[in-house]
């Protein structure tokens, strides 16, 4: 072949496996800029806390303490009692928001006149700014201008109107009801999305093989939706178990510490008693037991997955 | 119009090579195919040379120019995609005129240029509509006349036909040969069709594993397979194979002994040495249905398949299957045994081990591609 | 798909329980709502007297020329259609590119750019603060709205990049590859031919942050100390401390504040649905 004495055509400098190389990268650098210096450092500058005595009002703060905090929390019931309550407040919440949110999906997967309207109306929740609902469902739960605990009433669930939100008993309730209001479009959007991509001919088929109603849920829909359902249910699990705001705002973690979950718990050393210190080294345990929780997830995930094949 | 020159062309993906060494020279004006089965490497060559795939090594160059450094858009060629990839938000005569007006082509031009192609096409009255709006047929159109509008150096086709119906499929065959005719435009058309290879051709480029197999024209290719890959693909029915030892007898007249003991007359091939163990190649119009007196071997029918203007009759030989072809309307029943000959002067010897095809001695030696 | 039974009884009888759940569903998903608005339209002296009717006796718009025309609150609603506007502008810009990279490209590390990405979505965001307020603080970027507008986008960049990501998805690379042999750059085939055809996409990744910025409320309530740089939701909490709990007021500020957020997601709801059925969640 003649083709060494070929002229070769370039453009630019840059040679084309080069630029080819680099051009992923370009486009990701604006995101991982943003993240490393928002995210990522503050994580690690946060961790370093941990580790230091920070209180804002204490001048002579600041030294490193090793694990005091670490050793303080082992000793500290508040703590405990918060994880208890995180545990009950997540999967109380997550438990409502995902079957509702199923059969919300699954009443939406049927076309009939008005579903989009429906639609838009139901998925509204999401919207409403999370402390503002969480104003507005306190006030729900207030006898005084509040309806529900009349309804309650009403329906012998209470002997007379009071506030569940002041009785240590029942004020998790409170915020898990409106974090379910809140939560539920965020499933029935996800699954509806998974129902949707589910092969009409599916269906035909089984109904063609003769399956009933029931058994084309299991046999079809259940299936298909099961990898949607174990991500979402994943990642909405930590997601609530962060999510402080409505306790925050509903309760303020009272009364007497009955739904103090960990995240509002930080929130509390930190900017009400100022004690940063305290309030990372809690946040560092809370984020290495997310973090274990997931890859428990994801590993019995893939056994699970694997033991099919 | 340019020449295309592939020299070594070598594509891995890590440590996995999907092209090992390609060398290939496409005239002038010429219609290459590129056929093979799918995973052959056919369209990743043919991306190679259209810049959407980088060269790990060697050079391709188009025009007499080393293009392994340029981008698909400086490169000069058009190419019709399989899925003809038309723009959805852009109509019919913006589609066409796309590559031209990022050129800056002078509006008069271009106005020009989309009403000539639509003419030759048929496309004048969709000029307007969006592709969602046509048929499949029409969008094929429409993917080819957006590559003829530009007049590039090269066009390139990947699988363009495989998404129309059988009858769609042969008109734009037969299209696509006279639009060449008229154009004379360099052309590398990929398809895993091997009677679209076939048809539409000037040089088949038969592929496997990342190999070229063989090139040369239909005819060539029909006749001469290099091997048998080249053999099986190429022709449908399908040729047969049996697998047997190549033997010489005194006179030196030669056969080929298939499993159940019965021989084969072939003519003597080059390089062939006794008891070498050699796969016979038949294609089913070069085997024929003799009466039972004839000397024929017999064989037992499984399935009489009517084809209109030719049956074809499957039966089993030694265990292995054989098509024949007919003209003739055969009547013959299930499990009944007829008798074939093979004609000695059109089957093929291959040498079993290295598959490749062991001509007669009769045939001039010919330079091998593969 | 057919779930209901075939005789007329049967579909009677399903279509009936159809209705009554999506019926449920409606009331429980509006009431809060309408909570919201009646009590916004109560007036004071029958606020409490009146509390638990289903509507007032009298009604009044003095609670929204109140905080229309006396509070900061219009000063407030500014700020935070700038904070989200722009919020929602620039991450629906990085996570276009970011997500069009992972959809089109396979690279080195891109494994541990995504993991990184799902990672800070299980942050404590809590603890962020103290050291974000002390990584801006220097920068001049405390008590500013760009500064808001900086950390909002790094919050949503990594979930508003999955959902480009799975538009993108669904979308033909033989069409950019079209377009490249037309004579594009890489660049301008993703601008002029993808971009215009993930306008849906786009739409929905622009309302999903405008919401969540316009919500958000815990940072700006930690990082902006002024009133000039305050947003609606730390005006709203102003009005539980400095007027002594005028709910007619604040609940009429919310109203006011609910009309941008579910105006913007009433739009693009149809479209989320759409880009997570191109595969968003499959992770």
């Amino acid at each position: 072949m003649q083709a060494g004495k070929l002229p070769v055509a370039r453009r630019g400098v840059i040679s084309r496996r080069l630029s080819g190389i680099l051009e992923p990268y370009l486009y990701v650098s604006p995101a991982l800029v943003l993240i490393i210096a928002v995210m990522l450092m503050p994580l690690i500058l946060g961790l370093s806390y941990a580790f230091r005595d920070i209180r804002i009002l204490n001048p002579f703060s600041g030294g490193f303490v090793g694990m005091a905090h670490f050793q303080t929390l082992l000793t500290d019931d508040a703590f405990f009692g918060a994880l208890a309550n995180t545990a009950w407040w997540t999967f109380g919440s997550l438990l409502f928001q995902f079957t509702l949110g199923l059969i919300l999906a699954l009443l939406l997967n049927r076309e009939f006149p008005g579903r989009r309207l429906i639609q838009a109306l139901v998925f509204l929740p999401w919207a409403v700014p999370t402390f503002l609902s969480g104003l507005n469902w306190a006030w729900m739960f207030n006898p005084v201008v509040g309806p529900l605990p009349h309804w309650f009433t009403a329906l012998g669930l209470m002997d007379e109107p009071f506030n569940i939100l002041s009785d240590p008993d029942l004020a998790m309730w409170g915020p898990i009801v409106a974090n379910i209001w809140f939560g539920i479009p965020f499933f029935a959007i996800t699954l509806l999305a998974a129902l949707q991509s589910i092969p009409k001919e599916l269906y035909e088929a089984a109904s063609i093989d003769g399956a009933t109603t029931r058994q084309k849920f299991i046999s079809i829909t259940l299936p298909f939706l099961a990898p949607t359902i174990a991500i979402t249910l994943m990642l909405r699990t930590i997601w609530i178990a962060n999510f402080a705001d409505l306790i925050v705002v509903m309760t303020n973690g009272g009364p007497a510490d009955s739904t103090q979950i960990v995240a509002s718990y930080i929130f509390t050393q930190a900017f009400r008693r100022l004690d940063f210190g305290y309030a990372s080294a809690i946040a560092a345990v809370l984020l290495v037991l997310l973090l274990a929780y997931a890859l428990g997830v994801i590993a019995l995930r893939r056994a699970m997955t694997h033991a099919d094949s | 119009m340019a020449s295309i020159e592939i020299a070594n062309a070598v594509k891995s993906y890590g440590a996995v090579d999907v092209l090992h060494g390609i060398d290939l020279d496409i005239q002038d004006g010429e219609f290459i195919v590129l056929v093979g089965p799918s995973g052959c490497g056919k369209s990743t060559l043919l991306r190679m040379i259209a810049g959407l795939e980088d060269i790990t090594s060697g050079d391709i160059s188009i025009g007499g120019t080393i293009v392994n450094e340029l981008q698909p858009k400086d490169r000069d060629i058009a190419m019709v995609f399989q899925s003809y990839a038309l723009y959805p938000h852009m109509s019919v005569a913006e589609n066409m005129s796309y590559a031209l007006t990022l050129r800056k082509t002078a509006k008069e031009k271009i106005t020009d240029a989309i009403t000539n192609v639509a003419d030759i096409l048929g496309l004048s009255a969709l000029l307007e509509r969006r592709p969602k709006a046509l048929s499949g047929g029409q969008r094929q159109r429409v993917a080819m006349g957006r590559a003829i509008v530009r007049k590039p150096q090269a066009f390139l086709f990947d699988e363009p036909l495989s998404n129309l119906d059988a009858r769609l499929r042969e008109q734009m065959r037969s299209e696509i040969r006279k639009l060449h005719r008229r154009l004379g435009a360099t052309s590398v058309y990929v398809t895993h069709d091997q009677i679209e290879a076939m048809t539409m051709a000037d040089r088949i480029v038969a592929m496997h594993d990342g190999i070229i197999q063989q090139v040369g024209t239909p005819i060539e290719i029909y006749d001469r397979p290099a091997n048998i890959f080249v053999a099986s693909f190429i022709g449908s029915p399908a040729m047969t194979f049996l697998e047997g030892t190549y033997e010489i007898a005194a006179n030196g007249n030669a056969g080929v002994r298939i499993a159940d003991g019965a021989l084969i007359p072939v003519l003597p091939a080059q390089g062939a040495t006794a008891n070498q163990a050699v796969t016979l190649g038949a294609r089913p119009e070069h085997i024929g249905i003799v009466g039972d007196d004839k000397g024929g071997i017999p064989a037992r029918v499984d399935l009489i398949e009517p084809m209109g203007l030719s049956t074809l009759v499957h039966v089993s030989l030694a265990g292995n299957p054989v098509k024949i072809f007919t003209l003739d309307r055969p009547d013959f029943a299930a499990d009944s045994i007829i008798h074939i000959t093979f004609d000695m002067e059109k089957i093929h010897v291959f040498d079993t081990k290295t598959q490749l095809r062991l001509p007669p001695q009769s045939e001039p030696h010919t330079a091998k591609t593969a | 798909m057919n779930l209901s039974g075939n005789s007329p009884t049967q579909k009677a009888i399903y279509w009936g329980s159809h209705y009554l759940m999506i019926a449920a569903f409606v009331v429980f998903a509006l009431f809060p709502l309408y909570w919201l608005l009646k009590v916004s339209v109560t007036p004071n002296d029958i606020l409490y007297t009146e509390g638990v009717r289903m509507w007032p006796s009298r009604t009044t718009w003095e609670n929204y020329t109140f905080v229309l025309t006396q509070s900061n609150f219009p000063h407030y609603f500014m700020n935070s259609v700038i904070v989200a506007g722009t919020t929602a502008i620039v991450t629906t810009m990085v996570a276009a590119v970011t997500g069009y990279s992972f959809s089109r490209f396979a690279f080195r590390g891109k494994v541990i750019i995504v993991a990184l990405m799902l990672i800070t979505q299980m942050f404590p965001l809590v603890m962020l603060i103290a050291p974000i307020f002390k990584i801006l603080a220097p920068l001049g970027l405390t008590d500013s709205l760009t500064g808001l507008i900086i950390v909002y986008t790094a919050f949503n960049v990594p979930f508003a990049t999955f959902l480009m990501q799975s538009f993108f998805d669904g979308i033909p690379k033989d069409l950019e590859e079209a377009a490249m042999i037309d004579g594009n750059t890489r660049f301008q085939a993703f601008r002029r031919i993808i971009l215009p055809l993930t306008l849906p996409g786009v739409a929905a990744t622009l309302g999903f942050v405008f919401t969540a910025a316009w919500s958000e409320l815990l940072f700006a309530l930690m990082l902006v100390s002024s009133d000039a740089a305050s947003t609606f939701p730390v005006g709203l909490l102003s009005f539980v401390s400095k007027f002594s709990v005028d709910f007619g007021q604040m609940m009429a500020a919310g109203v006011l504040a609910l009309i941008p957020a579910c105006a913007f997601f009433l739009l693009i709801q149809r479209y989320l649905v759409q880009g997570l059925t191109a595969g968003a969640v499959k992770g």
